[in-house]
């Protein structure tokens, strides 16, 4: 088979659509437009070090960071649960698990504005019991909703085909040796565990720190996070050397949190994507 | 004993926190009243005024004409590159495996953007044909990497038996290799298909005024606030993905006992 032909196509395509694309935002990031034409400068990441971005910046990481540690701790006892062997209908459980997923995610998010919003159904339901409305769309908990929302099964699903793979063996034998089952869950589930988490992670962590959706649709626009950032530049300010030089921080941000994955990835199993 | 009415409490809480919402949004897209709090009525309006508008119309031919298309070109061109890519060195190889990982890597906005900026840099008019590039684009990694698993499970001397036996090297790819990896192709395909359906993120970047899909025309729907339509659309999208779902888990378990 002669590979250089057979695959030159796609070469060129992505040469076109994925490299070349690449440059051009670095190349607005570097430089500066002025009259004379581009000038090479760094202003734009001078820019960026602003209160008033690093702010956006500090508020992406943060509200990402809540949410990842709440799908954790409601994602891993769910996960444990499916995994259990001796689940009745365990297949139609996690199929059931799965189907959300497969709703278009700007409707989950819309799902929720419904629900939350002044004449919605949880404010009407708190008022028969007299309690009078409240303001729940359009606040960084509604955010922070949104992205457990979305994300849980991003955590659960890693963490659940980890669990399912743990030789059963093991914890009778823990057992047999006198641990009993919160010293198995802690000494031996959770450590043969953590590759499961480590990939729910960084799945819930990264789409949470990029999205610029949840946050207009639910935080109303107050809540401004990176990816809002970069969409403003482009489509309403017409910055694109400022857009471009906040792409590259965002791109820098996600290899920083693979590069976490993946140091971990090699030191326990030795296979990772880089 | 607690203990598994506490698991079962827990499994029911979670599972209540994922279904409630899309239950409201369906039995809210039979409410008469245009609130959401209270319910006046059984009523089908939405439904009627969901299939009479045009901007909806157009953007569900959108999203579904740019599926087909953008899922098919991105199988032929990503399974030819597969099967390349499976014969490169090592260096070279590695080379185009990263290149293919960075559009899956990348955040979508980000892909949407650098898009953005070469259609604009090339001076091509932002609509229905950048669309279809940039779905073809991000669609293309995603068949590449089912298909080659498929291919590194072949075995290599049955390509060789082939032309051995005279078939020329096109001829024995169309009738031996092709067949071989035909599963990894159709989940690539399939899976392109779904991505392409469910992008929002990509497709608001890259298209101009005038076209969008269904996942943008219910964006700019939601920002303006609470509109009945998105519900029934909603409902319509929820069922038909259940009974896709279902067809195909019936299908997979049937050719399951089959083989068995």
């Amino acid at each position: 088979m002669k590979e250089g032909r057979i695959s030159s196509p796609y070469i060129i395509w992505m040469t076109i659509f994925i490299v070349f694309p690449i440059l051009l935002i670095l190349f607005f990031g570097i430089t500066i437009r002025t009259d004379e034409g581009f000038k090479l400068s760094l202003e734009n990441f001078q820019r960026f070090f602003e209160p008033i971005y690093l702010l956006v910046l500090w508020r992406s990481i943060r509200l990402a960071f809540i949410s990842t540690v709440i799908c954790l701790i409601l994602g891993y006892p769910m996960a444990m649960i499916l995994a259990n062997k001796d689940l009745k209908m365990k297949n139609t459980l996690v199929l059931l698990f799965v189907i959300p997923m497969w709703m278009n995610f700007l409707l989950r998010t819309y799902a929720w504005m419904t629900l939350l919003e002044r004449g919605g159904i949880i404010n009407s339901f708190l008022s028969l019991l007299r309690i009078p409305p409240i303001n729940l769309l359009y606040t960084e908990e509604a955010v922070i909703l949104g992205m457990v929302y979305n994300f849980l099964p991003f955590m659960v699903l890693p963490i659940y085909s980890v669990l399912i793979k743990i030789d059963k063996s093991l914890l009778e034998a823990a057992e047999d040796l006198g641990a009993d089952s919160y010293t198995v869950l802690r000494k031996v589930i959770f450590p043969l565990s953590i590759p499961g988490v480590i990939s729910g992670i960084t799945m819930v962590f990264m789409p949470a720190v990029t999205t610029f959706v949840i946050s207009r649709l639910l935080g109303g626009g107050q809540f401004t996070l990176i990816g809002n950032l970069i969409e403003q530049q482009f489509l309403f300010v017409g910055d694109w050397n400022f857009g471009s030089a906040i792409s590259i921080v965002m791109i820098i941000l996600i290899l920083i949190s693979m590069g976490f994955m993946s140091k971990y990835e090699k030191e326990n199993e030795g296979a990772g994507l880089w | 004993m607690v203990m598994s009415y506490l698991k079962k409490l827990y499994a029911f809480i979670i599972f209540f926190f994922l279904y409630a919402p899309i239950m409201v949004l369906i039995v809210f897209s039979f409410n008469e009243s245009k609130s959401r709090g209270s319910w006046d009525g059984f009523t089908l309006k939405w439904y009627i005024e969901l299939f009479q508008d045009r901007q909806i119309m157009s953007a569900l031919y959108n999203t579904i004409v740019i599926a087909i298309l953008s899922s098919t070109i991105a199988t032929a061109i990503g399974t030819a590159a597969a099967i390349g890519i499976h014969n490169m060195k090592q260096f070279k190889r590695s080379m185009v495996m990263n290149l293919t990982y960075l559009p899956v890597l990348n955040p979508d906005i980000v892909t949407g953007i650098s898009l953005m900026l070469l259609f604009i840099f090339l001076k091509i008019r932002l609509g229905f044909l950048t669309l279809l590039l940039a779905h073809i684009t991000f669609n293309i990694p995603y068949v590449i990497i089912s298909v080659l698993p498929k291919l590194k499970q072949l075995n290599k001397h049955i390509y060789e038996a082939a032309l051995d036996l005279g078939a020329s090297p096109s001829y024995a790819l169309r009738k031996v290799i092709i067949p071989e990896i035909m599963p990894g192709i159709i989940t690539g395909f399939l899976l392109a298909f779904t991505l392409s359906l469910d992008d929002f993120v990509i497709s608001f970047f890259t298209t101009g005024s005038g076209v969008s899909n269904l996942s943008i025309t219910i964006y700019s729907m939601a920002r303006r606030g609470i509109n009945p339509k998105i519900n029934a659309l909603s409902t319509i999208m929820f069922v038909t993905v259940l009974l896709l779902l279902i067809i195909v888990n019936k299908r997979m378990s049937k050719t399951n006992i089959i083989k068995e």
